[in-house]
C-alpha cells in the first residue's frame, strides 16, 4: 500500500473520461471477418498447431454452430453479428525476447500508460508477466526462474507446442467444448492465452500475472487459460485488464479452466477494467466469460474478482468440488455505473463429502446501471456434510440503478448446511454529510464508503492488486453522486 | 468568532429558524436550550452547512467571513465541528481510518502534507486515553453496533483529534450514563481554550453541571427568546419552559 498515496488518488479522480482510452498503433495481421471451418483451420495453421488441436477446434466449431446464444442473463444488448468479427489478430512480428530492451518501444509505451511498466513490475512486485496484447504473447518474463522449480508458465500456444501431453490431458476437462455457446466459440477460435503448470509439491514462489488488452478495432478476443496445480502444489494467479475506448462493441469470450489436484491450492484473482462504454451507454466491451475450477480431494480454489469495466458482463467463476474435503471460495466486487449491465456470480457444485464453499459478493450500482448476482449452490446426493455460506450485499447510489439477486440452492443431501445472507443498502445523504462535516469532500466520502463496503473482498486480493482495485473502484464511481 | 445575524432558514418551504442572532467570542461556552422542535438541531445543521436547509435571510459569519456559500467540508476545514445527535454508521471503515482521512483531508485543504503516521498514532493514543477509549474500539467500523454512549464518545474523540475552532455539541448528553457523561464533559473541558468556542445544545441542565456555560440561550419557535448566564439553565431545570412561553406571549 505504501506505493500509493492519496495524492495519486486525487490525480486519478481528476480524470473524468476512461483513462486508458488510447490506441496503440502496432501493425497487426488481421484475418478477414467471418467464421467458418476454413477460418478455424487457418487459425490453427497460423499457430502451427498439431492435428489433434485442429480437430479439437473443429469439433467445437461444429457444436457451436448448432447452439444459440443464451438469453437468460438479466442483461439487454444487441447480439453480436458473429460473421462481422475477425477471429485472428496478432502483432506482426513476434520474436521471443530475452530482455525488455528488444520489445517494440511503442508497446512498452502502452504499458507505461497503463502503469504496468514491465521493468518496474519485475523489480517491484516479483511478478512474472505473461503479457497478452491482442491475441499473441509478446513478452514472457521470469520464465527461467520458474523453470528451475519446474513451473511451466507460458502462452497456451507455446504450451501446445512444447507440452502437448499436458494440454491434451487437461484442456476442456473442466469446461468442455459443448459447455455453453461462448465456451464452444472460444474452443473453436481461441487465439492465445496462458498456460500454467505447477509440479507436485511445489509452492510457486511468486504471483503469476497476466495483463490482457484488446487492441484491434472489431477484433473479438478469445483468450484461453489453463492452470494445472499438481498434487500438493500452490499457485496464486493474477489477471488484470484494460482496453482502449472505442465506439463499436468489442466481444470478449474467454475461458479459464483451473485444475487443483489432490491437496493443491489455486488462488485466482482478477481485476477487470475494460471499457464500459461512455456515459450515454455507447460502446464498451461485451464480456462473456466462462471460468471454472475443479477441486480434487483436499484441494482448494479461491476466485477473487473486482469487476469495474465492460458494458455487459456475463460471468460466473465456479468451483466443482469433486474430491472429499475440497474447498471453493468466491469473493467478488462488481461495480456498474452509467449504462453498464452485469450479471455475475458463481456456482459451487458440491460432489465430495465434507466439501465447503464460501461466497461473498458485493455489488455496487450507480447511474442507470443494472447489477445482478446470480449464484448456484448445488449439493449432490453423495456430498455428506457439505457446507456453504453465501453473503450477497448490494450498495445503491442514486435512484435510477438496479440491484438484483438470484440465488439458486439445490440440496439433495439432508446433511447439507447452507446459509444465505443478503443486504441492500444505499449511500445516504446523511453519510455524505457526516463525512463532509469532518472535512471529507463528497468524492472522497463515496470512495471511503465504497471501500468500506468492499473491504472483505479487497482484503482477499494480493497487496499490489488491492491497491489497483481500490483505485479502480474510485475511478469507476467518479461523479456518480451529486 | 461566530456571529449570526437575523438568520432565517427553512426546509422544504417550512420556516424553522425565524431570525436568530448570536455572538460567540473565542474562549466562550454557549448553551442553547429549548423544548423539542424549537429549531436547536436545525441551527446546528445550518451552521455546519447541511444542504437540505435553505437560508432565506440573514448571515453566518465565521471570523468575520460570510460562510453561507461554503460547502460543509469547507466549513469543517475552517474549524467548524458538529458533534451529531445521531452519528451515522459507515460499515467497513474503522474509526482510525475515518479520523485519519478526516485529518489528512483537512490538512490537504490547508496545503499541508499528510500527517506522518507516527505522529498520527501518537495523537490517537493521547486522545483516546483522555477519553478513556479502549484501543480495540478504534479498529471497529465507524458507529456500527456502537452503543449510544460509544457513539457520543467517538464524536468527542473526533473533536479532540480535529481540534476545531468552533465545536457545536448537539444533544451530546443524550444516551450517556453518568460516568460516560463525566468522561465526555471532562474531554470537552480539556479541549477548551481561550482561542476556541463551544456551543452546547441540550434539553437538560445535567451536562451543564460539567460544562459550565458563560451564556445560556433559550430557543423557541425558531427564535432566541431569552438569554442569560449559567443560572438561567438552573432556573429552566427547576421551572420548565412554560414560564418563558408566558413571558414571551405576554
Amino acid at each position: 500500500m505504501s506505493k500509493y498515496t492519496e495524492d495519486d488518488l486525487r490525480e486519478e479522480l481528476k480524470t473524468k473520461e476512461y483513462e486508458y482510452g488510447f490506441y496503440t498503433d502496432i501493425e497487426s495481421e488481421t484475418f478477414p471477418n467471418g467464421l467458418n471451418e476454413d477460418i478455424v483451420r487457418a487459425i490453427s495453421k497460423k499457430k502451427e498447431e498439431p492435428e489433434w488441436m485442429t480437430e479439437w477446434r473443429l469439433e467445437a466449431f461444429r457444436i457451436w454452430q448448432d447452439m444459440t446464444e443464451p438469453d437468460w442473463p438479466n442483461v439487454n444488448y444487441e447480439k453480436p453479428d458473429f460473421q462481422a468479427i475477425s477471429y485472428y489478430s496478432a502483432p506482426n512480428s513476434k520474436p521471443k525476447y530475452d530482455s525488455l530492451d528488444e520489445v517494440d518501444p511503442e508497446l512498452l509505451a502502452t504499458f507505461e500508460k497503463l502503469g504496468i511498466s514491465l521493468d518496474e513490475q519485475k523489480k517491484l512486485a516479483g511478478v512474472a508477466m505473461d503479457v497478452v496484447v491482442d491475441s499473441v504473447s509478446v513478452a514472457t518474463t521470469f520464465k527461467k526462474t520458474l523453470a528451475e522449480k519446474g513451473i511451466i508458465f507460458m502462452s497456451i500456444s507455446e504450451a501446445i507446442q512444447e507440452h502437448p501431453e499436458l494440454v491434451k490431458k487437461y484442456l476442456g476437462t473442466v469446461v468442455p467444448q459443448k459447455d455453453n455457446f461462448y465456451a464452444a466459440l472460444n474452443s473453436a477460435v481461441f487465439s492465445d492465452g496462458s498456460f500454467c503448470y505447477i509440479p507436485k509439491g511445489v509452492k510457486c514462489p511468486m504471483e503469476l500475472s497476466t495483463y490482457f488488452r484488446i487492441n484491434q478495432a472489431g477484433t473479438g478476443q478469445f483468450e484461453r487459460t489453463l492452470v494445472v496445480a499438481d498434487e500438493g502444489s500452490y499457485v496464486s494467479y493474477l489477471e488484470g485488464c484494460t482496453a482502449p475506448s472505442r465506439d463499436e462493441n468489442q466481444l470478449h469470450a474467454a475461458v479459464v479452466e483451473l485444475i487443483a489436484l489432490e491437496d493443491a491450492e489455486i488462488k485466482y484473482s482478477t481485476v477487470q477494467n475494460w471499457y464500459p462504454g461512455n456515459s450515454e451507454g455507447k460502446g464498451g466491451v461485451y464480456n462473456f466469460v466462462t471460468k471454472r475450477g475443479l477441486c480434487e480431494t483436499n484441494a482448494k480454489i479461491s476466485w477473487t474478482q473486482v469487476e469495474t469495466g465492460s458494458a455487459v458482463t456475463w460471468k460466473y467463476p465456479s468451483c466443482v468440488l469433486k474430491g472429499d474435503n475440497a474447498v471453493g471460495e468466491f469473493y467478488s466486487i462488481a461495480v456498474t455505473n452509467n449504462f453498464q449491465q452485469a450479471d455475475t456470480g458463481t456456482k459451487m457444485i458440491h460432489l465430495g463429502k465434507n466439501t465447503k464453499s464460501t461466497i461473498i459478493s458485493k455489488g455496487i450500482s450507480a447511474g442507470k446501471s443494472q447489477n445482478s448476482y446470480r449464484g448456484l449452490v448445488q449439493i449432490s446426493p453423495r456430498a455428506e456434510n457439505a457446507r456453504n455460506f453465501s453473503q450477497c450485499d448490494s450498495l445503491l447510489m442514486g435512484n435510477e440503478c438496479g440491484a438484483h439477486t438470484f440465488p439458486y440452492i439445490e440440496a439433495k443431501n439432508k446433511s447439507a448446511q447452507i446459509e444465505h445472507e443478503a443486504t441492500t443498502s444505499k449511500i445516504g445523504e446523511d453519510q455524505i454529510f457526516y463525512c463532509n462535516q469532518r472535512g471529507i469532500d463528497t468524492e472522497k466520502a463515496i470512495a471511503l464508503i465504497v471501500n468500506g463496503f468492499s473491504k472483505e473482498v479487497l482484503n482477499k486480493l494480493p497487496m499490489e492488486f488491492a491497491v489497483e482495485a481500490q483505485k479502480l473502484l474510485e475511478i469507476s464511481l467518479e461523479g456518480s453522486v451529486g | 468568532m461566530l456571529k449570526i445575524n437575523n438568520l432565517h432558514a427553512s426546509v422544504e418551504d417550512k420556516a424553522i429558524l425565524r431570525g436568530i442572532n448570536l455572538d460567540i467570542k473565542p474562549g466562550e461556552v454557549h448553551a442553547i436550550m429549548g423544548p423539542n422542535g424549537s429549531g436547536k438541531s436545525t441551527l446546528a445543521s445550518v451552521v455546519a452547512g447541511k444542504e437540505d436547509y435553505e437560508v432565506n435571510e440573514g448571515e453566518i459569519l465565521l471570523d468575520g467571513e460570510n460562510i453561507d456559500e461554503l460547502g460543509a467540508e469547507e466549513r469543517a476545514h475552517k474549524g467548524v465541528f458538529l458533534s451529531f445527535q445521531y452519528p451515522v454508521e459507515i460499515p467497513g471503515v474503522s474509526v482510525t481510518n475515518f479520523i485519519k482521512t478526516a485529518i489528512n483531508e483537512t490538512r490537504k485543504a490547508k496545503g499541508l502534507e499528510d500527517m506522518p503516521a507516527n505522529e498520527m498514532l501518537k495523537l490517537i493514543r493521547e486522545k483516546s486515553q483522555m477519553l478513556e477509549i479502549d484501543r480495540k474500539f478504534l479498529s471497529r467500523s465507524l458507529n456500527e453496533g456502537f452503543s449510544g454512549g460509544e457513539k457520543k464518545r467517538n464524536e468527542i474523540f473526533q473533536m479532540a483529534m480535529l481540534e476545531p475552532k468552533l465545536a457545536i455539541l448537539d444533544e451530546t448528553d443524550s444516551g450517556l450514563d453518568i460516568d460516560a457523561l463525566r468522561i465526555v464533559a471532562n474531554g470537552v473541558n480539556k479541549l477548551k481554550s481561550k482561542d476556541n468556542a463551544v456551543v452546547v445544545i441540550t434539553h437538560y441542565q445535567r451536562l451543564l453541571d460539567y460544562i459550565v456555560p458563560d451564556h445560556v440561550h433559550v430557543l423557541m419557535n425558531g427564535k432566541i427568546v431569552k438569554s442569560g448566564g449559567a443560572e438561567l439553565a438552573h432556573e429552566l431545570e427547576a421551572k420548565g419552559y412554560d414560564w418563558i412561553k408566558e413571558e414571551v406571549n405576554a
